[in-house]
């Protein structure tokens, strides 16, 4: 992926987060959404290193992460508008979405639920033979349930090629990570199960981009998982309608300071990258292809009752 | 014929499918060289290796999401929860991830998870329960409970074809068990397709697992007397075959239903109900249930034998429908 790509999908991603806040407020999209605003680095930068045959699993925070995978937006946006033509028929919302074809393996309500399922995926790939590696997002707070533990222990003890990825965005909910975390360091459990731990600036681009690719090399190369806790900010709430009590307007001030898109376009118009005029211009096309994907979600039809009759079971 | 244990016949099904379909692999706790908590595996090991009879450390939950993940990537995994009561451990996965991934994301997940639900062996509150209806309530998750060697054979290989999650019962009191079967495995067999276990015109015993082994014993007693006890065993829980309960509660008018687990909240409340709503005018009595006592499963021999249901309450409750 070429930086100016993956600069206009980090804008892409951040449009259509913002779009979805906004839908919420205006009453055009319903149920709920956790938006990823502050995160995108991560997702993209993990998408630019990673190879086509290579699998994501992500969270109930996900849309970044599916975007960055080659997701068709209008459809990801029809999902959340309830409308047939979503990735999941309307069945899924905003947590639930797949699409095996890209080697993107979904979302889930749970927040580690993915975790040993993407370990599955591995241990499909190891069984194949099939050089594929998974890259599994979750979050500091499911990095507390039990089942994070049981399968980096499993992934270890197999050498499953399996990168687990914490975005460690300070809050889980409303919990941050010095009340939730007994060592606010999730790369340090990797000791416990015996793999490469590495921490990450997650709102620098290229820094995880260069660190995904080279833990996954090591993974292909048959060395086994690794954990990589990538550091971040949520600069959104945590759904729709969170008033953010737990914190206050001056933290999240200084986070927007560190805004990886804000960073990324410094960098990149320091680096002669980048201009005023093509800033404005790639903002530009990333919003409009925001409008058209909820220009296309709400002139699709409505997700049929009547098909829920069919595909309880294969 | 020949005669066969429900482990062995248990046993050489898994083998086959193994032979049959390289996707298949087994995987759970202690089921390689040690050969499972009841011996269903052994010797597989040997003939399969141990990337398809694969040892996994007490991790219920992972060494499930696990296998979801590799079903739907394309493996055919058959795991083992040690004692049903652990599937607690694993509940998050299948009710969260394995039952929502065809409805809602459209994608296949051919799992089986066999486990020994049941009482009988004195072996506790949390290595005897039935705990069957916390998963009989689940859209999208299939309930197998054979009560014989030929239907544990014939269910478990359609299980293992099935592009869905199947729980498969086996209750630890049927393994030892003795079955007369044909000299080859039987052909997989259907989902929701009762057996009829037993006809019979005066009386209608529904039951599934080890309840269904012992109904067909209470109803020859029950025979003796004079009392023609139809016994119907349900082989799969979900789907049900609701139509054959109906069916036999009309022509009967006189319906029991057993279950190992406790009375409250079980499945059987729920196909009482079906047969009411669908055989009302039919019935000469009220439907009843003969289930477990509403209490954790005791450890000592009496004790658990005063909380699960037996030959002579079956044969009991029978007569008394029959007043």
């Amino acid at each position: 992926m070429e930086t100016l790509e993956a600069y206009s999908l980090m804008l892409r991603i951040r449009f259509f987060e913002e779009a979805i806040e906004r839908l919420f407020l205006e009453g055009r999209v319903m149920g709920t959404a956790h938006t990823c605003i502050g995160q995108e680095a991560i997702a993209v930068g993990t998408a630019a290193a990673l190879e086509p045959c290579d699998a994501m699993t992500t969270t109930h925070r996900g849309h970044g992460h599916f975007l960055a995978r080659g997701a068709d937006t209008g459809r990801v946006m029809a999902e959340l508008f309830g409308r047939e033509t979503g990735y999941s028929h309307g069945r899924g919302g905003s947590q639930m979405m797949m699409d095996p074809a890209i080697g993107f393996y979904g979302a889930n309500g749970i927040t580690a639920g993915s975790i040993p399922f993407a370990t599955g995926l591995a241990l499909d790939a190891q069984i194949k033979g099939s050089g594929r590696v998974t890259a599994c997002f979750f979050g500091d707070g499911a990095s507390n349930q039990g089942v994070f533990h049981e399968s980096l222990n499993i992934a270890s003890l197999w050498k499953l090629p399996v990168l687990y990825i914490a975005e460690n965005n300070g809050y889980a909910m409303s919990t941050a990570t010095a009340r939730g975390l007994a060592n606010p360091r999730i790369a340090d459990r990797a000791v416990a199960y015996g793999m490469p731990g590495v921490r990450v600036d997650g709102n620098d681009l290229f820094a995880v981009r260069d660190t995904v690719a080279a833990l996954a090399a090591d993974i292909r190369a048959g060395k086994g998982p690794a954990l990589l806790e990538c550091v971040t900010y949520r600069l959104s709430g945590h759904s729709r309608g969170d008033p953010r009590v737990y914190r206050t307007r001056e933290e999240e001030a200084a986070a927007w300071k560190n805004d990886p898109i804000l960073r990324l376009e410094t960098r990149l118009k320091a680096d002669g990258v980048l201009t005023d005029d093509s800033i404005s211009a790639t903002r530009h096309a990333a919003k409009a292809a925001i409008d058209e994907a909820v220009r296309f979600a709400e002139a699709s039809p409505l997700a049929d009752p009547a098909k829920l009759r069919e595909g309880l079971f294969a | 014929m020949r005669t066969i244990t429900f482990t062995q016949i248990i046993r050489e099904t898994l083998a086959a499918e193994l032979r049959r379909d390289p996707s298949v692999f087994l995987m759970g706790e202690d089921i390689g060289v040690y050969g499972g908590s009841f011996g269903v595996t052994r010797g597989l090991l040997k003939e399969f290796g141990p990337t398809r009879i694969r040892d996994t450390p007490i991790s219920e939950q992972a060494l499930t999401g696990i296998a979801i993940g590799a079903a739907v990537a394309g493996q055919r995994p058959v795991i083992e929860i040690m004692f049903m009561d652990f599937i607690t451990l694993a509940v998050d996965q299948l009710v969260n991830m394995a039952a929502k991934l065809h409805p809602i994301y459209g994608v296949s997940c051919p799992l089986v998870i066999r486990t020994p639900p049941g009482g009988g062996r004195g072996y506790g509150a949390t290595h005897s329960q039935s705990l069957e209806r916390l998963f009989a309530g689940i859209p999208g998750i299939k309930i197998a409970a054979p009560s014989n060697a030929t239907d544990a054979s014939g269910l478990l290989q359609t299980a293992i074809r099935d592009n869905n999650p199947v729980l498969f019962l086996e209750h630890k009191l049927l393994y030892p068990q003795r079955f007369d079967v044909e000299d080859e495995l039987p052909q997989p067999m259907p989902f929701g397709f009762a057996r009829i276990a037993r006809p019979g015109d005066d009386l209608t015993i529904v039951a599934w697992s080890h309840m269904a082994f012992l109904a067909q014993h209470a109803a020859a007693q029950l025979a003796a007397e004079g009392i023609d006890a139809e016994v119907i065993d349900l082989r799969t829980l979900s789907p049900l075959d609701i139509d054959t309960l109906i069916e036999s509660a009309k022509r009967t008018g006189r319906v029991m239903i057993l279950e190992e687990g406790p009375k409250t909240g079980g499945f059987s409340a729920e196909i009482a109900a079906q047969i009411m709503e669908n055989a009302h005018d039919y019935l000469e009595k009220p439907v009843r249930r003969l289930a477990g006592a509403d209490f954790p499963v005791p450890s000592a021999k009496n004790l658990e034998a005063a909380c699960l249901p037996s030959l002579a309450d079956i044969v009991a409750l029978a007569r008394e429908l029959m007043d």
